[in-house]
C-alpha cells in the first residue's frame, strides 16, 4: 500500500525583495510529505527549511509555484482559509515555547481546546508529554524543557494531522531535548501524526523515517533510515 | 551629533504618535494653566486701568430726597477725599418698533463741569448739552441693541410725563461693566439702558430741585470703609438713606469680581489633573521602552556608558515629550486666552482690552509641565541605570503568575482562555491598572462636571421661574401705592390676574452681624409669586413672623425661634423685632419674606403695595404695552417671558460651549491613556497575540485580548469616573456658591451615561486604531525574535 500524501510541494520559491537586493529563501523546491512519517529537515542556517515549514504550516505565501495539503490547495489561500485550515490541521512547536505566561500550562492547552473540532482533554495531552502532575503551574514555574513539553500538548491537543516542528530542542540540553523528542516519537507512533523536525543538530536525524537536506534554498539530499534510533540512544 | 542623541532623534520619530497622545494631554494642562490665568490678568488689568481712568467710586448710598445744603457738611466727613451727587430714577421708555416697553435708568449729567466719578467713557457723539431737557447720552450696549444712532429719538414717561428724548452720544461707565436692570438676572441690553440726562432736566423730572438722591464717594487711601460707611448712614438718615455700601454690594463690580476670582480658582485646581495624568502616561510609555530595549541597554553599558548617560538619554526622551506639549499648550493657550478675554470684553461691558499674559506664567506653565513629565519618567531612567549588563543582555524571566482567589472564581465562571488573559494580566500589574482607570475616570468626571452645570442651571430655571415666579409680568412702580390700586390694574387690557406685593429695603441684625436687603411682603395664598423650597415645597411667612432663606439664617446665625431685629429703609423707618418662623432652602438670592397684612399692621397704615404681579392675554400685548407706556408713576416692568429666555438663551450658549470643550478634554485624555495602553499591550505581547494566530484563532478572536483589554480598563473606570465627578460636581457647587446664588447638585442617570458613552466609544476608538497594527502583525518574524 502506497502511503497517502499529506503535503505536495510543486517548484516553490519564496523570495525577500528589500528594494535593492533579491534574497531567495526558496529557490524551487518539490517535495512531498507522507502520512505517519517523521521527517527531519537538517540544514545549516538561512538554507530554507523555517521558510518551507511556514508555508506548510500557512504562516506564509510562497512567492511562485504551488502547495497542497492532500486535495486542499494552500497557494492563493486568504488569511480566513488558512487561519481555518491551522485551527483544523495543523500543530506547531517553536524554539520558543511561545507559552501565554499569564496562563497555566492546562489553560494554555485549552488554548487550542476551546477552539479545535475534535480534540482530546488538557489534561490529557499534558499527561501525554508527562506533565500531568504539573497542570496549574505558570510558565514563570517551570524549566525550559517542560515548558517546551507544555507547547508539544498545545500543538498535539487538537489530534493534529500534521505537526510542525522548529527546532524543538535548539533551546534546551541534551538531556531535556532527548525528553521532549520522546514525546515527539510517541505521538508520531501512536496517532500516527505526520511530523516534521527541523533541526540543524545533525544527530537528531537518527530518529526519522526520512531525512530531508536543505543547501541553499534547495533539497541536496533525501534520504531514509534503514534503521531508526530511538530518542534516550541519541547523543549530542 | 553623538551616536547616542542620533538614537534619542529617531527613538522619538518612531515613537511620534504615541508622544504626541502624551503632549495633547500635558498642552491641556498648559493651556488651561495659560488661558485662566491669562483671562484673570486680562480682566483684572482692564478692570484696573478702567476703574483708575473713570474714577470709579468707593462707596455710593442713595437716600430718597436730600438737599444740596447737605453736601458740605458730607465732604467734611473723615476719610472722603470726592463727594458726587447724583439725581437718577427709572422709567417706562417707548422705543419705536419695539412692542413691549423696556426700562431706562436715568443718570443726572452734571451742569457745570463732567461728573467727578464713575467718568462716562464717550464711544460716539457728544455729551448732552446742560441746557438742553431734550438731549440724553444712553449706553453703547443699549444704543446698539436697538440700532440707535446718533439723533435717534425714543420717548420716556418720567414720573407721570411722556417726553421724547435725543441721543447725542453714547458711552460706557465703569458702573456698568455687568449691565442688569432691576428684577433682571441676565444683561438684557435691549430692554433696559441707562440714560445720562442734563442735571437740570433730571431734577425736574424727579422733583428733585436743589436735591440729589444718590451720592457716589471716593475716600483718601488711609480711609477706614466702614467708618466712612457708618458717618454717612448718620448724615443721610433723617432723608430716607438707603445704606451706604462699598464696592462689594456694587452690582456690576460684584459680578465681574466674582468671575475673575472663579478664573483664579479654575487655574489651581484643573491644570495639576493633566499634568498628573501626563506623567502616568509617560511612566508607563517610558517603562515599556526601557523593558524592549533591555539588551541595547546592556550593550551600551558593556561599551562604557555611565549610568548617569543612559538615565539622562531616557529623561531627554521625556522632555522631548514635553516640550512638544508646551509648544502645542503655550500657542493653544495664548489663543485661547485671547479669545475668551474677548468673549469677557463682549459679556461685560469693558470699552478695552488690555490683555497680556504675563512672562511668568508661561515660565511656570513650560517649567510644571516639563517637572511632571521628567517626574513621570524618572522611574523608568532609573530602572535603566541600575540594569547589570550581563543581566540586561540576557532575555527577561517571563512576568510571574500566581495562583489566587480570583484564578477560583474564574474557574467557577467557566470563562473562556482570552478572557482569562485579560483578567489575569489586569490583576498582574494592579498599579498600572488602577492608574490607567484613574485616568479614564478623570476623562468621565471631565464630561460629567461639564454636564451636570446644565441640569443644576435647568432646576433653578424650573424653581425660580416656573415654580416660584408663574407671573407673565411685574409692575414696579416709583412709590408704595395703595393697595387698591390693583383695581385699576385688572381694568388693564389682557390683564387676566393681578396680585399685589411689597418690596422694602432693610438691614437685618442679629448681635454684630447684619445683612441689607429687600425683605420680600405678599398676602398668603398667592398663587402668581411664591417661596419655594430647592423640595419644590411652597413656604408661606406667616403673620407675626419673618421667614428667611437658610442661607441668609446661617450668616446671620439665626434659627427658628430666634428673634432678628429688622431696620426698615423705607416708609417709616422704623425699627422692629420679628421671630424667624420658618427657613426656606433657596438657589438664588438672600430671601426674607413676610405677611403683607402683618407689614401693614406694624407700621399701623393702610394696605399699600409697590409691585403687581400679572397673568397676561397674549393677544392683547400690544394694547397693554400702549397703555402701559403712558401710566403714571410706573417705573418699570419686567416681562417675565423675556427674562426667562434671555436667562435661558444665554445659559444654553454658555453650557454648549463648555461642554464641547470639556468633551474634546475628555477625548484627549481618553485617547492619550487609551491608545497608548493598547500600544504597550501590543507590544508586551506581541509574541502572545501571534502565538494565538498560529494556533488557530482568526483577526476577531485575537483582536478580542487587545481590544477587550482596554475596554475591560474603561469599563472598570466608569464607576471611578462616576465618583470622581460627583466629587467635582460638589467641588464646583461649593464654589459657586455665593450672596447671589447657589446651585443644586443634580445629577441625573443621564449625565453619567452620556460621560460614559463618550469615554468608551473613545476608548474604542483608540483600541481600534491599534488593533490594525495587529493585522500587520508578520507572524513568522515575531516568533523568531527572541523576547
Amino acid at each position: 500500500m502506497v502511503a497517502e500524501k499529506i503535503f505536495r510541494t510543486e517548484n516553490i520559491t519564496k523570495v525577500y525583495d528589500t528594494g535593492e537586493v533579491k534574497v531567495y529563501a526558496l529557490a524551487g523546491v518539490s517535495l512531498e510529505l507522507f502520512a505517519g512519517e517523521l521527517a527531519v529537515l537538517l540544514g545549516p542556517s538561512g538554507s530554507g527549511k523555517s521558510t518551507l515549514l511556514n508555508i506548510l504550516g500557512g504562516l506564509d505565501h510562497a512567492t511562485e509555484g504551488r502547495v497542497w495539503f492532500r486535495d486542499l490547495e494552500l497557494t492563493d489561500l486568504g488569511d480566513r482559509g488558512l487561519t481555518k485550515f491551522r485551527r483544523d490541521h495543523v500543530g506547531f512547536v517553536f524554539q520558543f515555547y511561545n507559552l501565554v505566561p499569564s496562563l497555566t500550562a492546562r489553560e494554555n492547552v485549552q488554548l487550542v481546546t476551546d477552539v479545535a473540532p475534535n480534540p482530546m482533554p488538557a489534561a490529557e495531552a499534558l499527561d501525554l508529554v508527562g506533565l500531568g502532575h504539573r497542570l496549574d503551574h505558570f510558565p514563570s514555574e517551570m524549566s525550559g524543557g517542560e515548558q517546551q513539553r507544555v507547547a508539544i500538548a498545545r500543538a498535539i491537543a487538537k489530534r493534529p494531522e500534521v505537526l510542525l516542528c522548529d527546532e524543538p530542542t535548539g533551546a534546551l540540553d541534551s538531556k531535556t531535548g532527548v525528553q521532549v523528542l520522546e514525546v515527539l516519537k510517541t505521538i508520531n507512533d501512536q496517532f500516527g501524526t505526520t511530523t516534521a523536525v527541523i533541526t540543524h543538530n545533525a544527530a537528531i536525524q537518527q530518529m526519522a523515517h526520512r531525512v530531508i537536506q536543505f543547501q541553499d534554498g534547495k533539497i541536496s539530499e533525501v534520504h531514509v533510515n534503514e534503521t531508526r534510533l530511538a530518542p534516550h540512544n541519541i547523543v549530542w | 551629533m553623538q551616536a547616542l542623541d542620533k538614537k534619542l532623534f529617531r527613538d522619538f520619530k518612531r515613537l511620534w504618535v504615541q508622544g504626541v497622545a502624551i503632549a495633547m494631554v500635558l498642552a491641556c494642562g498648559v493651556a488651561l494653566l495659560l488661558t485662566s490665568f491669562g483671562m484673570y490678568q486680562a480682566l483684572d488689568d482692564t478692570r484696573s486701568a478702567y476703574y483708575e481712568r473713570n474714577r470709579f467710586a468707593d462707596v455710593w448710598i442713595d437716600a430718597r430726597r436730600a438737599p444740596e445744603s447737605l453736601l458740605p457738611e458730607i465732604r467734611a466727613i473723615d476719610g472722603i477725599y470726592a463727594v458726587d451727587p447724583t439725581v437718577s430714577g427709572f422709567a417706562i421708555l417707548d422705543i419705536e418698533g419695539r412692542v413691549e416697553s423696556a426700562v431706562g435708568h436715568v443718570l443726572s449729567w452734571p451742569e457745570d463741569n463732567d461728573p467727578l466719578l464713575n467718568v462716562p467713557l464717550l464711544r460716539s457723539g457728544d455729551y448732552p448739552d446742560p441746557t438742553s431737557s431734550s438731549e440724553v447720552m444712553v449706553n453703547e450696549p443699549f444704543a446698539e441693541a436697538n440700532g440707535f444712532e446718533i439723533g435717534s429719538v425714543f420717548h420716556a414717561n418720567l414720573n407721570g410725563q411722556r417726553r421724547a428724548l435725543r441721543i447725542v452720544g453714547t458711552a460706557l461707565s465703569p458702573e456698568y461693566i455687568y449691565t442688569i436692570g432691576p428684577g433682571g438676572m441676565m444683561p438684557d441690553n435691549e430692554g433696559f439702558g441707562i440714560i445720562w440726562m442734563p442735571e437740570r432736566a433730571a431734577s425736574a423730572a424727579f422733583d428733585m430741585q436743589g436735591a440729589f438722591n444718590g451720592l457716589a464717594i471716593k475716600i483718601t487711601q488711609d480711609a477706614r470703609e466702614e467708618a466712612v460707611i457708618d458717618a454717612l448712614d448718620d448724615v443721610l438718615e433723617a432723608y430716607g438713606g438707603l445704606g451706604a455700601h462699598g464696592r462689594d454690594q456694587q452690582t456690576s463690580d460684584s459680578f465681574v469680581s466674582s468671575e475673575i476670582d472663579q478664573l483664579r480658582g479654575m487655574a489651581m485646581v484643573v491644570p495639576p489633573i493633566f499634568f498628573a495624568i501626563a506623567a502616568f502616561l509617560v511612566s508607563m510609555v517610558m517603562g515599556r521602552i526601557v523593558a524592549l530595549e533591555r539588551s541595547e541597554i546592556g550593550l551600551l553599558k558593556a561599551i562604557g556608558y555611565s549610568d548617569f548617560e543612559i538615565c539622562l538619554h531616557y529623561l531627554l526622551l521625556a522632555a522631548f515629550i514635553a516640550l512638544v506639549g508646551i509648544g502645542i499648550g503655550w500657542g493653544g493657550g495664548t489663543w485661547l486666552a485671547y479669545d475668551m478675554a474677548m468673549e469677557y470684553v463682549v459679556f461685560f461691558d469693558f470699552p478695552y482690552l488690555l490683555f497680556r499674559v504675563p512672562g511668568w506664567v508661561y515660565a511656570i506653565s513650560g517649567l510644571a509641565a516639563l517637572l511632571t513629565t521628567m517626574l513621570g519618567a524618572a522611574r523608568a531612567a532609573i530602572m535603566a541605570a541600575r540594569l547589570a549588563p550581563a543581566i540586561a543582555m540576557q532575555p527577561p524571566a517571563p512576568p510571574r503568575f500566581k495562583r489566587s482567589f480570583i484564578d477560583v472564581l474564574m474557574a467557577r465562571a467557566r470563562l473562556s482562555q482570552p478572557t482569562i488573559m485579560i483578567l489575569r494580566s489586569f490583576f498582574r500589574w494592579p498599579v498600572r491598572s488602577a492608574m490607567t482607570c484613574l485616568g479614564l475616570g478623570f476623562a468621565v468626571s471631565a464630561v460629567i462636571a461639564a454636564s451636570f452645570v446644565h441640569d443644576a442651571l435647568d432646576n433653578i430655571v424650573d424653581v425660580a421661574f416656573y415654580q416660584s415666579n408663574r407671573q407673565d409680568a411685574m409692575l414696579l412702580f416709583t412709590d408704595d401705592v395703595p393697595e387698591t390700586t390693583i383695581a385699576e390694574v385688572r381694568r388693564l387690557p389682557g390683564v387676566l390676574q393681578a396680585e399685589p406685593q411689597q418690596y422694602l429695603p432693610a438691614i437685618l441684625r442679629n448681635g454684630p452681624l447684619e445683612k441689607s436687603l429687600a425683605i420680600e411682603a405678599r398676602r398668603p395664598g398667592t398663587d402668581l409669586s411664591r417661596v419655594i423650597g430647592a423640595d419644590g415645597s411652597v413656604s408661606t411667612a406667616e403673620p407675626g413672623g419673618i421667614l428667611l432663606a437658610e442661607r441668609l439664617a446661617s450668616q446671620l446665625d439665626l434659627g427658628i425661634g430666634d428673634l432678628v431685629e429688622v431696620e426698615f429703609l423705607s416708609g417709616r423707618r422704623e425699627t422692629h423685632e420679628m421671630v424667624v418662623t420658618g427657613l426656606v432652602e433657596q438657589y438664588f438670592g438672600l430671601g426674607a419674606y413676610i405677611d403683607l397684612g402683618y407689614l401693614n399692621e406694624i407700621f399701623r397704615q393702610s394696605p399699600r403695595m409697590s409691585v403687581v404681579n400679572v397673568t397676561l392675554d397674549d393677544n392683547e400685548l400690544d394694547a397693554l404695552h400702549a397703555r402701559l407706556k403712558d401710566l403714571p408713576r410706573l417705573s418699570g416692568l419686567i416681562m417675565m417671558t423675556d427674562t426667562r429666555r434671555s436667562f435661558q438663551d444665554t445659559i444654553r450658549e454658555n453650557v454648549t460651549v463648555m461642554n464641547t470643550v470639556y468633551i474634546v478634554i475628555a477625548v484627549l485624555i481618553t485617547v492619550g491613556v487609551a491608545y497608548n495602553g493598547a500600544r504597550i499591550q501590543l507590544s508586551e505581547r506581541a509574541r502572545e497575540l501571534a502565538s494565538l494566530r498560529i494556533l488557530g484563532f482568526s483577526r476577531g478572536e485575537v483582536s478580542y485580548v487587545l481590544v477587550g483589554e482596554t475596554m475591560f480598563l474603561a469599563l472598570v473606570a466608569q464607576p471611578v469616573g462616576w465618583l470622581l465627578g460627583a466629587g467635582i460636581a460638589q467641588v464646583m457647587v461649593n464654589a459657586f456658591s455665593s450672596d447671589l446664588y447657589a446651585m443644586p447638585l443634580i445629577l441625573n442617570p443621564d449625565i453619567f451615561a452620556r460621560a460614559s458613552l463618550v469615554v468608551l466609544a473613545a476608548a474604542l476608538a483608540s483600541a481600534l486604531i491599534v488593533r490594525r497594527r495587529l493585522d500587520n502583525l508578520n507572524l513568522v518574524s515575531v516568533m523568531k525574535t527572541r523576547e
